[in-house]
C-alpha cells in the first residue's frame, strides 16, 4: 500500500472487491449473473416452500383440509389426461374464459366511454356525480346472486357480473384520465383546426391512454373474479363450478388445482396486456430505471 | 398601414375570477391594431397580461368588454387563418415529428398522403430533415421549438400569434431559431404579434415594438423600429442604430418592469 491513510487491508479488499466487474467489458456479464442469483434465490424458495408443505402434510397437520403438492399435482395431472367430474377441463376454461373475456371487453368499453364522456362534460359528471359514487358503494359481487336470478344458469349471468367489476375499475380511471388532459394540447388543437369530435379522438383519447391501460392490468382479474363468483352462485359449467363442486365433496386438492388454473390464465392475460400497453405506449420515454440500470 | 388592419383590438377587457373569489383585471382597455404583413413584438413585464391579449385575438377566450376584430369581423370562436405558438410545448408526445406537423392539414380534412406531403416539406424547412420519425421525448428543447413552428406555418396562417416562443432555448440555440423565423415569416405577408420579454430580441425581430403596463395590460406606447430587412439577429444587435432604439425603449419599459418588481416585493414583505 503507496502510503494511503488508516485503510485497513480488509476494507481496502472489499473497496477493490468490485472494480473488474464495474469495468465496460464485464457489464454483461455482470447483468447475467446477477439475474442468475435472483432466479436461483427464487427457485429456492419455491422448492423451500413446496417441500415444507409436503413434508408437513405428510406427518403433521391433516392433508385432508390442506391437501399438499403432490396431490395437488396429481389432481392437476388427472383433469388434463381424464377430464374433471364435469367433463373436460379444456372446455370449463374456455367456458370461463369467454365469460371473463366478454365481461371484459364489453365493461372496459362502456367504463371508456362513459368514462371520457363524463370528464369532459362538467354538466353531466355534476348531474351523475352522486348516481356513481351511490353504484360504486353497493357491494357489487352480491349482483352475482341478482344475476342469476335474473339471466339464469348459462354464461350472461357471468358475463354480467364480470362487466359490472371491470366497468368501475375503467371508469374512474377513464374519467381522471379525460380530466386531465393537458388544456394546452386541447386549444393547440383547435387552433389547428381540429373539431371538437376531433380533438376528442386525437388529444383527449391518447392522454387518457395510459390511464386506462393501467386499469386494464386489474381490471382482466376483476373479469375472472367475476366470471368465478358468478360461476360459484349458480352454473352448469366452468372453473368456478369445478371448485365449487371439489368444495362439495372436500376435495381441497381440487380447490387448490381449481386455483393454479386460474391464476395461469390471468398470468397470460396479464402478459398479453402488457405487451398492448407497449405498443400503444411506444411514444413514452422510457422509464429511468429501465434506461439507466444495467 | 392602419388602413387595413388584420388584428384590432378596441377597448379590450379581459376579467377573471382569481382564487380567493375576487375579480382580476388582466388587460384593461387595451386598443391596438396590426396591419398585414406587419411584426408587431409585444413587450411588458411578466404577468402583466401578454398571453392573455393573445388569447382575445385567437378567439379562445372572448373579452369581458370591449372588442376583439379579426380580418375586420369581430372574433367568435377561432378565426380563420390564425397560427398560434404557444408559450409551453403543445407538441403531441404520442405523434412522431412528421406526424405532429401533419396534424393541421389533418384536421382540416386533407388526405393522409397530402398532409404528409405537406409536413415532410415544413420538417425539412425548419431543419429537422431526417427526423421524421423521433418522438418529441427524443429531441432537445430547440427541435421540439421547431416541431411547434412547423406545426404552426404548415397550415400557412395569414396571422401569427407567438407567446415566447423561445424564451426556454439558450442564447445560441434562441438567436438561430429567431433567424430561422425571420427567413420563413419573409414573403409570407403574415401579421405577427410576437409576445416576449426580452427587448432585445423584440427589437432584432419586429417591424414595432409596444410596450405593455405593468398589469393589468393596457397599451403604453409604441416604437417604430425602422432597420432595415433582411436582418441578421446577431449582427444587429451590436449596430448604433439598434443600441439608440433599445434605449429609447427601454426607458419606457424600465418603469412598467420597476413597478411590477415594487409589486412583488410589497407582496413578499
Ligand atoms: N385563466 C385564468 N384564470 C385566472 N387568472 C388568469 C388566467 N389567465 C391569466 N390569469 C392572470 O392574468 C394575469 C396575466 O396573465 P398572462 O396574460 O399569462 O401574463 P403574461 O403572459 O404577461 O405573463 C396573471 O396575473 C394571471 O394570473
Ligand atoms: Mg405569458
Amino acid at each position: 500500500m503507496r502510503g494511503e491513510p488508516d485503510v485497513s487491508p480488509e476494507a481496502s479488499a472489499v473497496l477493490a472487491a468490485p472494480a473488474p466487474v464495474r469495468a465496460p467489458v464485464s457489464v454483461a456479464s455482470a447483468v447475467r449473473r446477477r439475474r442468475m442469483k435472483i432466479w436461483s434465490i427464487r427457485l429456492a424458495l419455491v422448492v423451500l416452500w413446496l417441500g415444507s408443505w409436503e413434508v408437513s402434510a405428510t406427518y403433521w397437520i391433516d392433508p385432508f383440509f390442506y391437501s399438499k403438492p403432490s396431490s395437488v399435482w396429481q389432481r392437476l395431472v388427472d383433469w388434463f389426461s381424464s377430464g374433471t367430474s364435469q367433463g373436460s377441463i379444456w372446455e370449463q376454461m374456455s367456458v370461463t374464459l369467454q365469460e371473463a373475456a366478454a365481461g371484459f371487453v364489453l365493461g372496459a368499453l362502456a367504463g371508456v366511454v362513459l368514462g371520457i364522456l363524463l370528464g369532459r362534460s362538467h354538466l353531466l359528471s355534476d348531474i351523475c356525480a352522486p348516481f356513481i359514487k351511490a353504484a360504486n358503494a353497493v357491494p357489487r359481487i352480491v349482483l352475482a346472486a341478482l344475476f342469476v336470478l335474473w339471466f339464469g344458469l348459462g354464461m350472461s349471468s357471468k358475463i354480467a357480473t364480470a362487466f359490472v367489476l371491470v366497468f368501475f375499475a375503467v371508469f374512474f380511471n377513464a374519467f381522471q384520465g379525460a380530466r386531465e388532459v393537458d388544456r394546452n394540447l386541447v386549444n393547440n388543437a383547435r387552433i389547428l383546426g381540429a373539431s371538437r369530435f376531433q380533438v376528442l379522438t386525437t388529444i383527449v383519447v391518447p392522454s387518457a391512454t395510459s390511464w386506462i391501460l393501467a386499469s386494464l392490468h386489474s381490471a382482466f382479474g376483476f373479469a375472472l373474479i367475476g366470471a368465478v363468483v358468478g360461476e360459484f352462485t349458480g352454473a352448469d359449467r366452468g372453473l368456478g363450478l369445478l371448485i365449487d363442486r371439489s368444495r362439495s365433496t372436500f376435495d381441497s386438492a381440487g380447490i387448490y388445482a381449481g386455483m393454479i388454473v386460474i391464476t395461469v390464465i390471468a398470468l397470460l392475460a396479464e402478459w398479453l396486456i402488457t405487451a398492448l400497453e407497449k405498443r400503444l405506449l411506444k411514444w413514452r420515454p422510457p422509464a429511468a430505471s429501465a434506461e439507466a440500470q444495467i | 398601414m392602419s388602413e387595413d388592419p388584420v388584428i384590432e383590438l378596441r377597448g379590450a377587457s379581459k376579467r377573471f375570477r382569481s382564487g380567493s373569489g375576487g375579480v382580476h383585471t388582466a388587460v384593461r382597455d387595451l386598443t391596438m391594431t396590426v396591419a398585414r404583413g406587419e411584426f408587431v413584438a409585444v413587450v411588458g413585464p411578466t404577468g402583466c397580461g401578454k398571453s392573455t391579449t393573445l388569447s382575445l385575438v385567437s378567439g379562445l377566450e372572448p373579452p369581458s368588454d370591449g372588442e376583439a376584430l379579426v380580418a375586420g369581423r369581430p372574433v367568435d370562436g377561432i378565426p380563420d387563418g390564425i397560427g398560434y405558438m404557444f408559450q409551453n410545448d403543445a407538441v403531441l408526445p404520442w405523434r412522431s415529428v412528421l406526424d405532429n406537423v401533419a396534424a393541421g392539414p389533418r384536421y382540416r380534412g386533407e388526405a393522409k398522403a397530402a398532409a404528409r406531403e405537406k409536413a415532410r416539406d415544413w420538417v425539412a424547412r425548419v431543419g429537422l430533415g431526417g427526423f421524421e420519425s423521433y418522438y418529441p421525448h427524443q429531441l432537445s428543447g430547440g427541435m421540439r421549438k421547431r416541431v411547434a413552428l412547423a406545426q404552426t406555418l404548415v397550415n400557412e396562417p395569414s396571422i401569427l400569434l407567438m407567446d415566447e416562443p423561445f424564451s426556454a432555448l439558450d442564447v445560441q440555440t434562441r438567436a438561430l431559431m429567431q433567424d430561422e423565423l425571420l427567413r420563413l415569416w419573409s414573403g409570407s405577408n403574415a401579421a405577427v404579434i410576437f409576445v416576449t420579454h426580452d427587448l432585445e430580441e423584440a427589437i432584432a425581430l419586429a417591424d414595432r415594438v409596444l410596450v405593455m403596463t405593468a398589469g393589468p395590460a393596457t397599451v403604453k406606447a409604441s416604437f417604430d423600429v425602422p432597420l432595415a430587412r433582411p436582418r441578421d439577429v446577431e449582427e444587429i444587435r451590436l449596430t448604433a442604430e439598434f443600441l439608440e432604439i433599445y434605449r429609447e425603449i427601454w426607458e419606457s419599459l424600465k418603469e412598467e418592469v420597476e413597478e411590477t418588481r415594487a409589486r412583488g416585493a410589497g407582496r413578499v414583505a
